[in-house]
């Protein structure tokens, strides 16, 4: 124990390690209040550690060729001693990654995290989240199945549309006129070290500025405005040991959900994992039926919702664009009197309901064949994801909040 | 924090899921770990190996894959075979004490039958690949050698038992994988009558 | 908003893949009566598929000796490897691909994953559904697999079908040297071993889920009267 003191102090002689610990774990105020949503952050994070050990395992045995990546992945599932448990690991991790974040991100909206002092860090959470919508992109290229291969083909043909320079760009970020050897390469590259670089540096970012403005909860209150004499918010509890013991618990329960999925349906019926990636990447013939892995498929059923306008499938890719990167807006766009949910009017309510339904609407309807009537419904469903943003300086306003509480409520 | 907190419950149930928790953490780590054993493909690669050795000339030497190293089988002649008797005060280990060589190969010829050795040809100093050097006495290994093994990386000898020579940098006799015969002609590297698979 | 609420929520986020794929429905498939318990099942596949679909097909990522799995000891791999094959390799098929893609038009495709591919219902309802169709270069066709270039191998066991146009539905004509309840035991076990041989982890990956799982709701139960434990001091 001395011996332990001893070092620590050492250390803290060069490197502020209490003030670390104690700035943002034991001193660390959160809000008492924190509900179940509250665990989608940390599970985040969880799932950011469990991919970068798994992907470092795989890319000892993966091989980014062309001729080799199909059959390296199986090598990896049949021949590496536990390859299958750190593939299906990996491959369950990025869906989940996105079902957290997503939960994350709409815990952020009903309780109007992206508020006032947290426009900032709303804004490095939106980054974060389309550096994962990039990183889960190329990721899922390097299996090199059909999926893999005709995903790609569609999605950076989307950037030939762009005026002008759209042919040259798509040629760029292929490296080549098809996918190919070339950009299986380099979306290894971006996959294992670029991007994750990027995330790190963003989570990392992400986490100094929530601790610098504090956490919101879910009563959309500010714990700073009620302190003791010693500057503590009455409202706050240290994080540790009180929220590291809570997450434990939300971390226990996550993998219990994780391992169900990993051991006993990593396909998810085809969704986690689709039955046309088995076969190897074909440049001469497409499968009869693609869709983009569940978590893009909301902002493929958009693309798809709008019609080609003077000979071009721009604008469609322009909805796409600015659908994914709308809730960036939402700090801006929000005129509301409160914050959170619980003292909001039924109009928000009303609003926020139907921007959920028209995201999983699309989201299903992003993995359907396209036929006349499911295009109509895209794009009703598509008018209600953009009216959710657009309308919103208006019906924040109009609508009747309930009045704050001045403490939290906390039984 | 209130007073009436009970410590002792508090450390009891710490200890409990650190403990589960560790165990979990454990059993998370294993497979990764284990991973990085050899692979199906690797053990494949490096099954037992049959060797037809019917082909092999006196004093000549054939060298075979297995498990990704070099295996030498030298057909060795009656005057090779005489000479190893009579440098033994020169060796290391030249009654082969150290066991770098299955049981049934721990005797004079360090072999099954006196006249085929079988060895892996992986020098036990640094791991190069020593070159195979039959003639007797030639100018640059001096008066002495009576054929063997010279290591190019730094200059360990052996003999055509694979003993190495006193003064050498490497500090074993070369190593003798398991093996043995299917028929007269048929040499199998890699699996033997006691152990099976090796 | 509550608890009902805020579950009812998550099940809608999660059970958007569940709708999706219940809209799959297309063909009528029947249900594969594969056991991946039932060893004795997956041997008699593995020989039937090793003696049988290895003449034209390989299996590239299946190595003989991963039969262990199935509790087939090393002779028995050993009796059943073609000249030059040793238990470590992998199946290729006797017939090299060039001739034969020049006898059927395509070459074979490889069947490691095949059961990935396709789904084990697929497998089943696919071997049972070839019938006799003069239109056809081969002189048959697929229920399930229209203008199928594969050959009815397998038409001596099962004998021949016909189509009846007006229902959609298959009879036999012609008995092979099977009886249906024979063939179809067959092709369950054939389809079985593809099964298991698309993914071999299967074996174990069931096994080792209840294991971590039921360990991981110890951990719960752990770290549940932890937190209450430490949150008695919240008020």
């Amino acid at each position: 124990m001395k011996l332990l003191k001893n070092l620590v102090g050492w250390v803290d002689d060069r490197f502020p390690l209490m003030d670390t610990w104690k700035e943002h774990l034991s001193e660390y105020y959160a809000p008492k209040n924190f509900n179940f949503w509250y665990f989608f952050g940390s599970l985040a994070l969880l799932v950011l550690v469990i991919q970068i050990v798994s992907g470092i395992f795989l890319t000892m045995s993966y091989k980014p060729d062309a001729l080799l990546a199909f059959a390296s992945v199986e090598f990896i599932m049949r021949d590496v001693q536990w390859g299958w448990l750190l593939r299906y690991v990996h491959s369950t991790g990025a869906s989940m990654f996105f079902i957290v974040v997503y939960l994350h991100i709409f815990r952020g909206m009903m309780y109007g995290s992206y508020r006032k002092p947290r426009e900032l860090l709303w804004l490095i959470g939106v980054a974060i989240y389309l550096a994962l919508m990039a990183e889960a992109f190329m990721g899922y290229l390097l299996p090199w199945g059909q999926m893999s291969f005709w995903g790609a083909q569609v999605i950076v043909n989307l950037f030939s549309s762009v005026p002008f320079v759209g042919n040259e760009l798509s040629v760029l970020i292929r490296g080549d006129f098809v996918i190919s050897d070339a950009t299986l390469n380099r979306f290894f590259a971006l996959h294992v070290i670029a991007i994750p670089l990027v995330l790190a540096g963003l989570v990392f970012v992400h986490l100094i500025a929530l601790h610098a403005v504090g956490s919101n909860n879910p009563d959309g209150i500010e714990i700073k405005k009620h302190k003791d004499a010693n500057g503590i918010p009455l409202d706050g509890i240290p994080f540790h040991p009180y929220y590291t013991v809570k997450d434990i618990v939300g971390t226990v329960g996550f993998l219990i959900v994780f391992c169900a999925v990993m051991f006993f349906a990593p396909d998810m019926g085809g969704y986690f994992i689709e039955a046309n990636n088995f076969v190897p990447a074909n440049p001469m013939q497409t499968p009869a039926h693609i869709a983009p892995v569940w978590y893009f498929t909301p902002y493929y059923a958009i693309l798809r919702a709008v019609p080609p306008m003077f000979g071009s499938q721009f604008p469609g890719v322009v909805a796409m664009g600015v659908g994914a990167v709308a809730i960036l807006f939402l700090p801006w766009l929000d005129r509301g009197a409160v914050k959170s949910i619980r003292y909001r009017g039924p109009i928000y309510k009303m609003f926020l309901a139907s921007f959920v339904i028209s995201f999983i609407g699309l989201g299903y309807l992003g993995m359907l064949p396209v036929t006349p009537i499911y295009t109509l419904i895209s794009q009703v469903l598509s008018v209600v994801y953009f009216a959710f943003f657009i309308l919103m300086p208006w019906y924040t306003k109009i609508d009747k909040c309930k009045p704050e509480p001045d403490r939290v409520t906390f039984k | 924090m209130s007073d009436n907190v009970d410590r002792s419950k508090r450390r009891l149930l710490l200890a409990a899921t650190s403990a589960a928790g560790g165990v979990a953490a454990a059993g998370m780590a294993t497979p990764f770990v284990l991973s990085f054993m050899p692979s199906e493909r690797a053990k494949a690669a490096g099954a037992p190996v049959e060797v037809d050795i019917s082909a092999i000339q006196p004093g000549e030497m054939k060298v075979v894959e297995w498990q990704g190293k070099p295996v030498w089988v030298v057909r060795r002649t009656p005057e090779m075979l005489d000479l190893l008797t009579k440098h033994e005060e020169e060796l290391t280990d030249p009654a082969s004490s150290v066991p770098q060589q299955p049981d049934y190969c721990n005797n004079a010829n360090r072999s099954i039958k006196p006249e085929i050795m079988v060895a892996i040809g992986i020098c036990t100093h640094l791991g190069c690949s020593p070159s195979y050097r039959p003639e007797v006495a030639p100018a640059d290994l001096g008066a002495n050698w009576g054929g063997g093994w010279f290591c190019p990386c730094h200059g360990s000898r052996f003999d055509l038992a694979a003993r190495v020579y006193k003064g050498s940098p490497a500090p074993t006799n070369l190593i003798i994988p398991p093996h043995q015969y299917l028929s007269d002609t048929t040499l199998l590297i890699g699996e033997d009558k006691t152990t099976g698979a090796a | 908003m509550n608890a009902i609420n805020k579950l009812w929520m998550l099940v809608l986020l999660l059970a958007v893949p569940m709708l999706a794929s219940a809209s799959d429905a297309g063909l009528h498939l029947d249900k594969a009566p594969g056991d991946l318990g039932d060893k004795a099942s997956l041997q008699r596949g593995a020989k039937f598929f090793t003696s049988n679909c290895l003449a034209c097909h390989s299996a590239a990522y299946m190595r003989y000796n991963r039969l262990a799995d199935i509790g087939m000891s090393l002779e028995e791999i050993k009796a059943m490897l073609p000249e030059g094959a040793k238990p470590g390799s992998t199946m290729s098929a006797a017939m090299d691909a060039a001739s034969a893609k020049m006898a059927f038009g395509v070459a074979p495709p490889d069947l490691s994953v095949v059961s990935r591919v396709r789904g084990t219902d697929w497998l089943y309802t696919y071997f049972r559904s070839f019938y006799v169709d003069s239109k056809s270069a081969s002189g048959v066709n697929n229920l399930v697999f229209p203008s199928v270039a594969m050959p009815n191998v397998l038409g001596y066991m099962q004998g021949d079908q016909e189509l009846d146009h007006a229902t959609g539905k298959l009879k036999l004509v012609t008995p092979g040297a099977m009886s249906t309840a024979e063939f179809d035991a067959t092709i369950a076990d054939l389809v079985n071993y593809l099964d298991f041989m698309g993914e071999p982890a299967k074996l174990v990956r069931y096994k080792l889920g209840y294991i971590v799982i039921g360990f991981l709701f110890l951990l719960l139960i752990l770290s549940y009267a932890l937190k209450k434990e430490f949150w008695k001091d919240v008020h």
